[in-house]
């Protein structure tokens, strides 16, 4: 009953000069899932995330996304390719309008050129109406529509938060990456974190997500899998991995298991 | 009032200036026509240094190739380098404006492109000395042109270039409407107002498209454009090529207007002058960009006028060009700490545009 995996890696590994930040890691992802990568600090979850979003060349890997092979060489092919993602520290476009920020994760699902906006040409004025009618649709969809007009660096850091994954959101993605979305937020944000991502695979999009909160974690995802020192130490549910001794050790150091 | 008519009364008043400012005196309408042409320019450098975050200071360069190319093809001195073309053309060369207006649009265009190339991997101050570098070779190329081949008449310049003709009436002619009688500053004041209200309205339709906005997006955030899937390289270089259009139109303007180019007019205070304007008048944001272009390329030369009692007072130690290089270097201090973001920056909440339904209460 095994379907096509949405997201298939294997063997990746990524080595910085002395340091072999990844080994052999591998991982599927099935479509709709929402995929947990966690792992002590510096166990190369961040690594692992920008060599499937082509910030970093891996030395070695194979990768295939909906059933196509798929190489990340250049970030702005990923997107095109459907992996959309978001930042560990935040990276919006500050002084943008949030709208104007979404409206840019349009711009990869989208064509006119030089020609259009100079002559606002009929094709043109009507896509540059769907981008911004898209727009909108995310910024409602988390939350924020609005703070439409407002710059994004004057939203409180929640609500950019929500406005990357808007942003992320637009172009559609068949794989939506968040990098530690719930780090720096409190309880409550944390709150409407999860609820947000429970809709996003509500309405049937599959989500990676690398967090260090292992309550949000386990709460949220599917499946998980636990890196430590670039290596791949446990990979299953939830429920499994947190009895993993291994990733116990991992956690709190030999012994406490 | 509603933001067309709002427009149109701009205009009108825009067109009226002249004819005012032609009743105290000539010079001043030629004041209007340079602030133009630095209008038109820092519209151009605009779209690199304003949209896209491109720091160029070598802008001057494309403003040169435009100035130049207009000076070779409308004036003698290709004839006289090369005889056999004098015998081919025995009227001589008198390429239109209109003509060499899209070539030097085409050409600045392509060396826009050509600079841009090498310097996608820079940003900031290492892109600012590529840059810089990139106006000065232009700028040496058209001094030592004169050998082996008398292409560019090295320092000397280029001279009796042609003036613009529009329905066979030369703009350096005066013209006798009966009512009103316009002189030659003030013709070629609605030619340049013309170009610039073009350039405008094209450089605010860039600003608002998914082409402007992913200019502002790397501008704001390299890497995050990038992984929102916009190629940054052909953006950037489009971004070069754009601002180098413009750049290039207003050169042949510049030249047709002056009647003779030399390198001297290029300069790399030229460009820092260029780049001042925009960042003076708030980077990004058209109105304030003009507004830095006409402070900027006007108030000296109003100077120039009214410095007399001045100097008499110093005894001509203060002249003009000392005071003019003292007053704009005390108005960026100014500016910098008092509005860092430029006199008239983009306004905090977003544009007018993104919010009609607070502009409709109004």
């Amino acid at each position: 009953m095994t379907a096509a995996p949405l997201l298939e890696v294997s063997g990746i590994s990524k080595r910085f000069g002395g340091l072999q930040a990844l080994s052999e890691v591998s991982l599927q992802i099935q479509r709709g899932q929402v995929y947990g990568l966690i792992g002590p600090n510096g166990a190369g979850k961040t690594t692992f995330f920008n060599v499937i979003t082509g910030l970093y060349a891996p030395d070695s890997g194979r990768f295939e996304l909906a059933g196509q092979p798929y190489e990340p060489t250049a970030v702005h092919r990923v997107a095109r390719a459907g992996i959309a993602r978001t930042f560990q520290n935040i990276r919006l476009f500050a002084d943008m309008t949030a709208l104007e920020n979404v409206m840019v994760g349009r711009h990869v699902r989208t064509h006119s050129g030089v020609w259009g906006a100079l002559w606002r040409t009929a094709a043109f004025r009507q896509e540059e109406a769907e981008i911004e009618q898209a727009a909108h649709h995310w910024l409602r969809y988390v939350g924020i529509d609005h703070f439409a007009a407002q710059k994004a660096r004057t939203l409180s850091y929640g609500d950019q938060r929500r406005l990357e994954i808007a942003r992320a959101l637009a172009t559609e993605p068949l794989l939506l990456a968040l990098d530690e979305p719930a780090a720096g937020m409190n309880a409550t944000e944390k709150v409407q974190l999860r609820e947000l991502i429970d809709r996003i695979r509500l309405d049937g999009r599959t989500v990676l997500l690398i967090e260090h909160d292992v309550k949000l974690v386990m709460g949220l995802c599917d499946r998980v899998t636990v890196l430590d020192e670039g290596r791949c130490i446990a990979e299953g549910l939830p429920a499994e991995v947190q009895r993993n001794t291994r990733v116990i050790e991992a956690y709190l150091g030999a012994g406490a298991a | 009032m509603n933001a067309p008519r709002r427009w149109m009364l701009w205009l009108l008043a825009l067109c009226v200036l002249p004819l005012l400012l032609q009743q105290v005196g000539n010079g001043w309408v030629r004041i209007a026509d340079t602030a133009l042409l630095y209008v038109l320019l820092a519209v151009g450098l605009n779209i690199v240094v304003g949209y896209a975050g491109l720091l160029d200071l070598g802008y001057v360069a494309f403003f040169a190739v435009g100035a130049y190319l207009y000076a070779l093809l409308a004036s003698p001195h290709l004839m006289e380098t090369f005889e056999w073309l004098a015998v081919m053309l025995p009227g001589g060369l008198h390429t239109p404006l209109w003509l060499v207006i899209p070539a030097a649009a085409a050409l600045a265009g392509l060396l826009g492109v050509l600079l841009g190339a090498p310097t996608l991997k820079l940003r900031g101050d290492y892109l600012a000395i590529v840059t810089l570098g990139f106006g000065e070779i232009i700028r040496v190329f058209l001094n030592n042109l004169d050998q082996p081949v008398n292409l560019t008449n090295g320092p000397k310049g280029l001279g009796t270039i042609d003036p613009v003709t529009v329905f066979g009436h030369p703009l350096s002619r005066r013209l006798d409407l009966g009512f009103v009688e316009l002189p030659s500053v003030t013709l070629y004041y609605y030619l340049f107002l013309l170009l610039v209200v073009v350039a405008v309205v094209f450089s605010h339709r860039l600003e608002t498209s998914r082409i402007g906005r992913a200019w502002m997006a790397i501008r704001e955030d390299e890497i995050a454009a990038r992984a929102m899937g916009i190629d940054t390289r052909n953006l950037k270089l489009l971004a070069f090529g754009m601002g180098a259009t413009l750049g290039g139109v207003s050169g042949t303007l510049f030249a047709s207007f002056q009647g003779f180019v030399s390198p001297e007019s290029f300069s790399l205070m030229e460009s820092v002058m260029i780049v001042a304007m925009v960042v003076l008048g708030g980077l990004g944001h058209l109105p304030g960009v003009i507004l830095g272009a006409v402070l900027l390329s006007a108030l000296p030369e109003v100077l120039r006028y009214t410095v007399g009692p001045l100097m008499a007072l110093t005894d001509g130690r203060l002249d003009p060009a000392i005071l003019r290089q003292l007053l704009i270097a005390l108005a960026m201090i100014l500016v910098m700490l008092w509005r860092p973001r430029g006199l008239w920056p983009s306004p905090e909440h977003g544009s007018p545009a993104a919010s009609p339904s607070k502009g409709a209460g109004a």
